[in-house]
């Protein structure tokens, strides 16, 4: 033996760390609506395998509380125990040595503390509260609960006009979805557990794409009920699409010359082509709402007028205004909110930033959106200016490599102090450096560094630090106000207000397309029950067999983008659909969780809503 | 048309076809579990998977389709080692004690593990406990059951209760009953369809044949036993009887053999209930009791469970006529008690019946007389529990006579006998109301229309003109389709003046109490045979019965008069039935968690 050698892992070390991350994807992918005590046993049993063995509390400890946690399954504990499980898991995160064993107990005790009446159910009654209601975790995870797993496949089968019915079924904009869904279906992908979620968001893009043209069903009998619709945004205009297709009669009052809300006057026209979004809305249309463009309620018209004109109202005005930073120096010209930035571009009224140095504050998606379009609008130079680090942003990781792709400059921990001016002109701002802290809520804090405050230069500083919502009129009118917020019932109405209803960014802040689109449903449903009809919304389209494939591991489609030094030259869409060879790789991934597994027994298909 | 090969035999198919039915299709049966067609293809068990060539991975045959050029095999290396190791891994889960199981020699398991030649499990047995109120009628065993979730599909798809679930997750995922209710807070309308659908001894009735046994044995007790119609459809189907042999008459011999002191047939007390139904409607109808919803019958004790958990308000229309089983045990602990001179008290009234439910039913609602205070039925026993009996009892059922049962309530029409398959009292008592009515008889097969015309059938309609009047009658079997058609009525979409209902599919025919095959409806087969029945008897009418006449004139004085009032109907309002929970658009009851 030589007195030092190289080494190099055995293949049983290889094996392991492949099964870590085979149990890391299986993490990803798993089912919601498992049982905390089931999941924090097999938790507990697969940390206690990492101890070292040297110190009590953890080499005996975490096997003592598997034991106990494997009688609360099995019905062989009393209440007793579940107070000893608790005391244990705090014994252990007080005296293990390391984080191996303290860090176990944590989870352990979190469990119990939390989770006390699962605990409790399986001790009283020998019973579990947990079953599986929603299988298929695309369809879970989808705000809407499109149906997925039916779209792909008859996206495999070229039959994309029948993939958009489908999806409609449950979203009527399936085009703007295929481009700019935050796709919360691809989170949980059973196809995780193979490789990688399946490209859930690319696939509806290639059927919006491939589709042409797709008429809306009929519309239902007449019911001769007329629905007045506040805001022609997402919500609104889903809310109003499924209402007509019942066979009531919509009017969307909205307040700008054009439909989509913030699809249209927030989001970019590179990200989402208005002409593309202008599909979805015409198919709207074409089930007869009527629009009053122009018309703002509350300066207008009175909410009470559209009351008395109308058998229901709903209220989606969105979150529409800005917030401020409520700093020195914000009223100075030059310094203006992204909502109004954004919406000026959208309405064609940008001025050019040619030559310009730009400060952007705020790390989520509309910050990304306004960096970008001051790229595109000629700046010399785009700063991102953010508290914390690049990776604690709440825009899309896919944004913030495509903002940093285009040269925007990421300034992070970096705090906005106050606004320096001349002449009542923005000059740049003052930064105060930060440092990133304990995580609190889940989220890692900052604290100022101790470092003297940094001088940004900008001659145009855009604020992207949030929406707020419009809610003077109808707390006026009565409607119920919560920090800032409409609050309605679960169903999307109002205890003592008959026939008006309110959802969508409005009421939960805001949020994404699919929310929108979800609560819609929603409100639409409920809206039908309140003028006293059970109508159903459905599709007949028919769902292919399943294929038998092996599923062999195979890489996942991305969607390409135009290169970033072309791209920056205009406000074109940026994103390359798949063609149909990838398209037909890509859906071929798909694991049919509606046919294989539990989807086949229950759950597996909402038809109707 | 697609064509594939399924072990070296070239097989052509329609589009869509299962490989399970292609292979079935040139004669190769592919053992399977949990399949059950249309009502559970979830490839649960894996039991029928195959290999198809250029696939890894086996497929399950029951619920994947034929593809163009496919080649597979039913019975390769792979095939026969998996297929094994995964009857062994069922097993293992199994509670094996097969010679003291209900289901022995009828249990799907079983004949698969001995078809395998499994002589050995490798695995460690590991059955699960659970608890179970054992005075139900119905009795779930869990060490025994094998999660093929047919009881859940059962209730769910058919009857529209969701009794079943499947709960917890993981290693502990387990078949109880949904919502963590206990089998006796639940809605459970007792029909046992979830009995004659479990491929294993997991579900069964309770067994109350040594409580009759007991009965017989005590010299102070005459037993009086009754049969229903639907049993002498099914009864022989154990014993290996054709259906020319299985007669009602050779229960009576068996019975009588085994010691039962008085033999009846419960087709006289469903001519009694006629008498009283269609007098009560014709009054009813009369009054305008059923210009908004119509009169529902009374007899099937499923259904009666089951509007009154579902549909509560709705049971103020239902007939206040006792059903036949509880008619002819207060006949016998009265008129027949006082004509062979005993005391109530010393005769012990059973029904051989081919349901669950009227073990729900016997303590339901008591039957006070003078100082007599007691109940109609002392004990009910499934045709499932008569044939253990006459197993028990070893008696050849080859050598069993006909036997006619005893006097004083032997007669029974056809009409009484077609009690038994839906749409069969609706039947029996328009023949008697048409009589009522125009006071003479119609052609007694005039109102055929309402008879099922196949085992899917789900709700016969007529509308009838007597005289001036024009009825609007339906049957109806089977709670799904039973709770359709009660929608349909509150929405008004439909209306009726007297609707039929019986809650398992095809009638009592094809009762939670009758003799099991595994994947095989038989209800509207055995139905043939009491409309067989019916058709070669004299007596065809209700009204015509000789015994119910001289019952009335020497006893029970008229149909609905004050003393069959107090004798043969009932209070529906006496018990209650755990409400049924809320339920979402898909029929799925609310408040759960994902």
């Amino acid at each position: 033996m030589s007195r030092l050698e190289i080494l190099t892992p055995t293949k049983a070390q290889l094996i392991v760390e492949d099964l870590y991350k085979n149990l890391e994807r299986r993490i990803t992918a798993s089912p919601p609506g498992l049982c905390p005590v089931d999941i924090t046993r097999a938790f507990i049993e697969m940390s206690h395998s990492q101890t070292c063995g040297k110190c009590v509390p953890c080499r005996v400890g975490l096997l003592q509380l598997k034991h106990m946690l494997t009688d609360v399954l099995n019905g062989d504990a009393d209440m007793d125990t579940l107070d000893l499980i608790e005391d244990t898991a705090k014994s252990i995160m007080e005296t293990a040595d390391c984080a191996i064993g303290y860090e176990a107990a944590r989870m352990v005790y979190r469990s119990i503390t939390n989770c006390r009446e699962d605990y409790e159910e399986h001790v009283k009654n020998r019973r579990c509260t947990c079953l599986t209601t929603q299988p298929v975790p695309c369809v879970a995870m989808c705000p809407a609960h499109v149906d997925v797993p039916g779209y792909i496949a008859l996206v495999r089968e070229g039959r994309y006009a029948d993939a958009i019915r489908l999806i409609r079924k449950d979203n009527p904009f399936p085009t703007t979805c295929g481009f700019i869904c935050e796709h919360p279906c691809e989170e949980r992908c059973r196809r995780n557990m193979v490789d990688d979620a399946i490209n859930i968001r690319g696939i509806k893009r290639v059927a919006a794409d491939y589709a042409g043209k797709v008429p809306p069903p009929p519309c239902g009998a007449p019911t001769g009920k007329k629905i007045a619709v506040v805001g022609g945004g997402p919500s609104g205009l889903s809310a109003a699409y499924y209402l007509q297709l019942m066979g009531h009669e919509v009017t969307v009052y909205e307040m700008l010359p054009a439909l989509g809300g913030m699809l249209r006057y927030g989001i970019p026209n590179y990200r989402l082509p208005k002409n593309r979004l202008d599909e979805d809305i015409e198919a709207i249309l074409e089930t007869g709402v009527k629009v009053n463009y122009g018309v703002k309620v509350g300066r207008d018209i009175k909410l009470d007028e559209l009351r008395k004109e109308y058998d229901a109202v709903l209220i989606t005005v969105g979150a529409s205004t800005d917030k401020k930073l409520g700093i020195e120096g914000e009223d100075a010209e030059g310094v203006m909110s992204a909502v109004f930035f954004l919406r000026n571009v959208g309405m064609g009224k940008a001025e050019s930033l040619e030559g310009k140095e730009v400060a952007i504050i705020g790390g989520g998606n509309v910050a990304m959106d306004a960096v970008r379009t001051a790229v595109r609008l000629g700046a010399k130079k785009v700063s991102c200016v953010y508290r914390r680090r690049t990776a604690d942003m709440t825009a899309l990781p896919a944004e913030i490599e495509g903002a940093m792709a285009e040269g925007v400059e990421m300034l992070t921990l970096k705090a906005p102090a106050r606004i320096e001016t001349e002449n009542g002109k923005v000059k740049g701002i003052w930064v105060t450096p930060q440092m990133i802290s304990k995580i609190k809520g889940g989220r890692a804090s900052v604290v100022p560094t101790g470092d003297p405050d940094v001088f940004i230069p900008c001659e145009a500083l855009i604020v992207a630090i949030g929406q707020n919502i419009e809610t003077k009129h109808y707390e006026e009118s009565g409607i119920p106000v919560e920090r800032g917020k409409i609050v309605t019932l679960p169903n999307g109405g109002f205890k003592d207000i008959p026939g008006v209803f309110a959802g969508g960014d409005c009421a939960s802040g805001p949020a994404t397309v699919i929310k929108a689109v979800a609560a819609a449903k929603v409100m639409a449903a409920n809206i039908d029950e309140y003028l006293g009809y059970k109508h159903e919304i459905t599709c007949d389209v028919e769902i292919p067999d399943p294929n038998i494939d092996d599923h062999a591991a195979c890489g996942r489609i991305e969607l390409t983008e135009r290169e970033a030094c072309d791209r920056v030259k205009d406000f074109e869409g940026i994103e390359n659909c798949m063609n149909k060879n990838e398209a037909c790789q890509e859906t071929g991934r798909c694991l049919r969780c509606d046919h294989f597994g539990f989807g086949i027994f229950k759950g597996g298909r909402e038809k109707l809503w | 048309m697609v064509s594939l090969t399924i072990d070296k035999i070239n097989v052509s198919v329609n589009e869509g076809t299962t490989i399970m039915e292609a292979a079935a299709s040139v004669g190769i049966a592919i053992p399977h579990l949990c399949y059950w067609k249309g009502l559970n293809e979830i490839a649960a068990c894996r039991v029928c998977v195959v290999e198809v060539e250029g696939k890894e991975r086996l497929i399950t045959s029951c619920n994947n389709v034929v593809e163009e050029g496919m080649v597979v095999y039913t019975n390769s290396p792979k095939v026969r080692m998996d297929r094994r190791r995964t009857v062994q891994l069922i097993l293992s889960q199994h509670d094996c004690k097969c010679a003291t199981c209900v289901r022995s020699g009828n249990c799907s398991l079983q004949t698969i593990a001995n078809d395998l030649n499994i002589q050995d499990v490798r695995f460690g047995e590991r059955l699960e406990k659970q608890e179970w109120d054992k005075n139900f009628p119905l009795i779930r065993n869990s060490a025994k059951c094998i999660k093929c979730m047919r009881c859940i599909q059962v209730c769910d798809k058919i009857q529209s209760l969701n009794i079943w679930d499947l709960e917890g997750t993981g290693a502990r995922s387990t078949v109880n009953v949904s919502g963590n209710r206990t089998i006796n807070e639940a809605d459970c309308s007792l029909c046992g369809q979830c009995i004659t659908h479990c491929p294993v001894g997991a579900l069964r009735e309770r067994d109350d044949t040594k409580k009759l046994w007991k009965a017989i044995e005590d010299p102070t007790k005459t037993v009086v036993v009754q049969v229903a119609p639907a049993v002498r459809a099914a009864w022989g189907e154990s014993l290996g009887l054709t259906r020319e042999q299985a007669t009602v008459g050779k229960i009576f011999d068996a019975l009588k053999k085994m010691g039962v002191d008085y033999v009846f047939d419960t087709t006289f007390s469903a001519d009694l209930t006629i008498m009283e139904e269609a007098n009560e409607f014709i009054m009813r109808y009369t009054k305008g009791e059923f210009k908004d919803r119509p009169m529902f019958t009374s007899c099937c004790p499923g259904w009666i469970r089951f509007i009154k958990s579902q549909y509560p308000h709705l049971v103020r229309y239902l007939s206040t006529a006792k059903s036949p089983m509880q008619m002819f045990g207060a006949t016998i602990k009265t008129y027949f008690a006082e004509k062979i001179g005993k005391k109530p008290e010393d005769i012990y009234t059973v029904a051989v019946m081919p349901c669950l439910a009227k073990k729900g039913e016997e303590r339901n609602v008591g039957l006070y007389v003078d100082e007599y205070a007691g109940y109609d039925t002392d004990c009910v026993i499934t045709t499932r529990e008569l044939d253990r009996m006459i197993k028990t009892a070893h008696l050849l059922p080859a050598l069993l006579k006909d036997i006619e049962p005893d006097s004083l309530m032997k007669d029974g029409s056809g009409a009484g006998v077609i009690f038994g398959a839906t749409g069969g009292v609706m039947e029996a008592a328009l023949r008697t109301a048409y009589f009522k009515l125009t006071g003479k008889n119609a052609d007694p097969d005039a109102f055929k229309v309402v008879r099922a015309q196949c085992q899917e059938s789900d709700v016969q309609e007529a509308e009838l003109k007597i005289n001036d009047i024009t009825l609007r009658v339906a049957a109806v079997s089977g709670l799904g389709n039973t709770r359709k058609l009660l929608n349909k009525i509150e929405r008004g979409e439909v209306h009726y003046d007297f609707v039929e209902v019986m809650a398992c599919p095809g009638g009592c025919v094809g009762g939670g109490g009758q003799p099991i095959h595994d994947g095989y409806e038989s209800a509207f087969e055995r139905g043939k045979n009491l409309y067989f029945i019916d058709r070669g008897m004299d007596l065809r009418f209700s009204h015509e019965n000789p015994d119910i006449q001289k019952l009335y004139a020497d006893y029970m004085g008229e149909p609905c008069g004050h003393k069959a009032h107090h004798l043969l109907h009932t209070d529906h309002n006496a018990w209650t039935m755990p409400k049924a929970p809320e339920r979402d658009r898909n029929g799925h009851p609310l408040g759960r968690n994902i």
